[in-house]
């Protein structure tokens, strides 16, 4: 049997970027209620595949808004996305996405939740059981399989939205401040138990963050966010390996790159507060 | 029980207690309220003897058409407005002040339109249920969260199985809400028209007893209809306080 074309395209190009954005911009018509909001951009991104990107930015500066670009929930008003060579239209398959808000369906139970999408994809139930059980241990939650999301705290909700995205084996995980609801110590282990997961999974990660500290200890590039409409006024290469975890807090370098950050981001925060 | 729950008991009994008291020593006349062990007595001859069996079936079939009629129609139309705002922010006042209309005084037009009859009645019950039931299920459709929707789509999900699987049952508790209220003004609706608009039904044998001054008759069945509507509320609420606790705080 001869290798048809389309399986040969299937074969990843390391040389492509997994996704790139190239002149993106968002504006929110207000449909002569007012001025339009120009939220985003213009925003040049490329990801590598298997990177952990991570973006920081005062808020809001348009960080929600480039991540539904990149889950195809939203389209630009100009420029162009795309994700794994062919441009972004509707979500793409193989991209996965942990929102800001609490996204946990309070009807079902912590593996109900988790395995919903693997249901919805007629995935075989012995496999979804396996999926199902892994993640909801990785995720620390063993103990609350049967619970509902109502007797829950805000934090172990976001940990069972991160388990239902991530037992769909996306290739790009997207999430947005998905610890945000959790202390800084707990904060930090959560880092430790999402860098062993891209490093299991060898996805690429697309994390947006208020925490400096959290930013230059998990990714490989940190993008810098201006005041909205939010551009990338920087972006650091942090040079850790990928064995990398929590510990690295102490390294001399880490104070370096946090303080950069923050020097960076100190004028735009200012602008954020000023204007309101 | 809760306290609480042991607190109301003792609240009811103390009441009752009371009024069989007053009646006894004659503070109450028998012309005006029976004791309340004679209305046990009479609501157990009115059961045993089987006379009126055929009045509560009519009733609580037309009870039942009335509630399921404007808790589908009540949901469709509330759905068909929300998803269309202009329309909505039109008519959104007009639900808002709808019960300010004493809707029993269209009985007439009912009469013309559907004779004397459940047909009538049923249609007077929907009329009076239906509101509550399309502000409900504005409310309901509200408040689904738009991360929901999100989530859905990034699970492939088409219109029709987010609406079904995401939207229903996130909207769900509120539209209970809604299906709790119809139900009661289902009831009132159709005890109420019976009075004027029937011949048979709960509410026709009570108007009968009072024109026959059959005082001990008529305390049987309205503690017949308190019993019935107590028993179908506390199954109501049941299924409500489940759906409440699956909100978040
Ligand atoms: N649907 C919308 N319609 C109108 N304006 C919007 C909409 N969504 C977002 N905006 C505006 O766009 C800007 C960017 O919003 P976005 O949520 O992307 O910011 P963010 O960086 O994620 O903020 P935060 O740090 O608070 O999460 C904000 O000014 C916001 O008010
Ligand atoms: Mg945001």
């Amino acid at each position: 049997m001869s290798v048809s074309p389309a399986e040969v395209a299937v074969v990843p190009d390391t040389a492509m970027p997994h996704a790139r954005l190239v002149g993106v911009t968002r504006v929110f018509s207000r449909r002569g209620k007012g001025e339009d909001i120009h939220a985003l951009g213009p925003i040049d991104l490329d990801l590598k595949r298997g990177e952990f990107f991570s973006v920081v930015g005062p808020s809001g500066c348009g960080k929600s808004t480039l991540l539904d670009v990149l889950a195809g929930l939203a389209t630009p008003t100009s420029g162009t996305a795309e994700f794994e060579g062919r441009p972004i239209a509707g979500v793409p398959a193989g991209v996965g996405a942990v929102f800001q808000e609490d996204a946990s369906f309070p009807w079902l139970s912590v593996t109900d939740n988790v395995a919903f999408g693997l249901r919805r994809a007629g995935v075989d139930p012995a496999e979804i059981a396996r999926r199902v059980d892994y993640a909801i241990g990785f995720m620390g939650l063993r103990g609350f399989a049967d619970a509902y999301p109502a007797q829950l705290s805000g934090g172990m909700r976001q940990r069972v939205c991160i388990a239902r995205t991530l037992v769909m084996q996306p290739r790009l995980i997207l999430l947005d401040e998905p610890f945000g609801a959790l202390d800084a110590q707990t904060r930090l282990l959560m880092g430790d138990e999402l860098l062993r997961m891209w490093r299991e999974t060898g996805a690429t990660v697309l994390l947006i963050t208020h925490a400096l500290d959290e930013a230059a200890m998990l990714a490989d590039r940190v993008g810098v966010m201006s005041a909205r409409p939010g551009v990338f006024i920087d972006i650091v290469a942090t040079g850790w390996d990928a064995e990398r975890d929590s510990r690295i807090v102490s390294h001399p370098r880490f104070g370096d790159l946090t303080g950069h950050l923050w020097e960076r981001l100190r004028v735009e925060s200012l602008k954020h507060l000023r204007e309101g | 029980m809760t306290r609480e729950g042991w607190i109301r008991l003792l609240v009811i009994a103390a009441a009752v207690a009371a009024l069989e008291l007053a009646c006894r020593l004659g503070w109450v006349p028998v012309t005006v309220v029976i004791p309340p062990s004679a209305m046990a007595a009479s609501l157990v001859d009115i059961l045993a003897s089987g006379k009126h069996w055929a009045d509560i079936v009519i009733s609580l079939r037309s009870v039942a058409i009335a509630a399921v009629l404007s808790i589908g129609l009540g949901f469709l139309v509330g759905a068909v407005i929300h998803a269309w705002p202009l329309v909505r922010g039109a008519v959104e006042p007009l639900l808002a002040s709808y019960y300010a209309v004493p809707t029993f005084m269209f009985y007439p037009v009912f009469i013309i339109l559907f004779g004397v009859g459940p047909a009538a009645i049923v249609a007077i019950a929907v009329l009076l249920a239906i509101v509550s039931m399309i502000s409900a299920t504005l409310v309901g459709l509200d408040r689904i969260p738009l991360v929901l929707r999100k989530t859905a789509r990034m699970m492939h999900m088409g219109p029709a199985s987010r609406a079904l699987l995401i939207g229903l049952p996130a909207a769900l508790p509120h539209l209970f809400t809604g299906v709790k209220l119809a139900v009661a003004y289902a009831f009132i609706g159709v005890i109420a028209s019976e009075f004027i608009l029937s011949g048979a039904g709960m509410g026709y044998a009570i108007a009968y007893a009072y024109n026959n001054f059959d005082n001990r008759e008529m305390y049987g069945l309205m503690l017949l209809i308190i019993l019935v509507v107590t028993v179908v509320n506390t199954g109501l609420d049941a299924v409500d306080r489940r759906l409440q606790a699956r909100l978040r705080r």
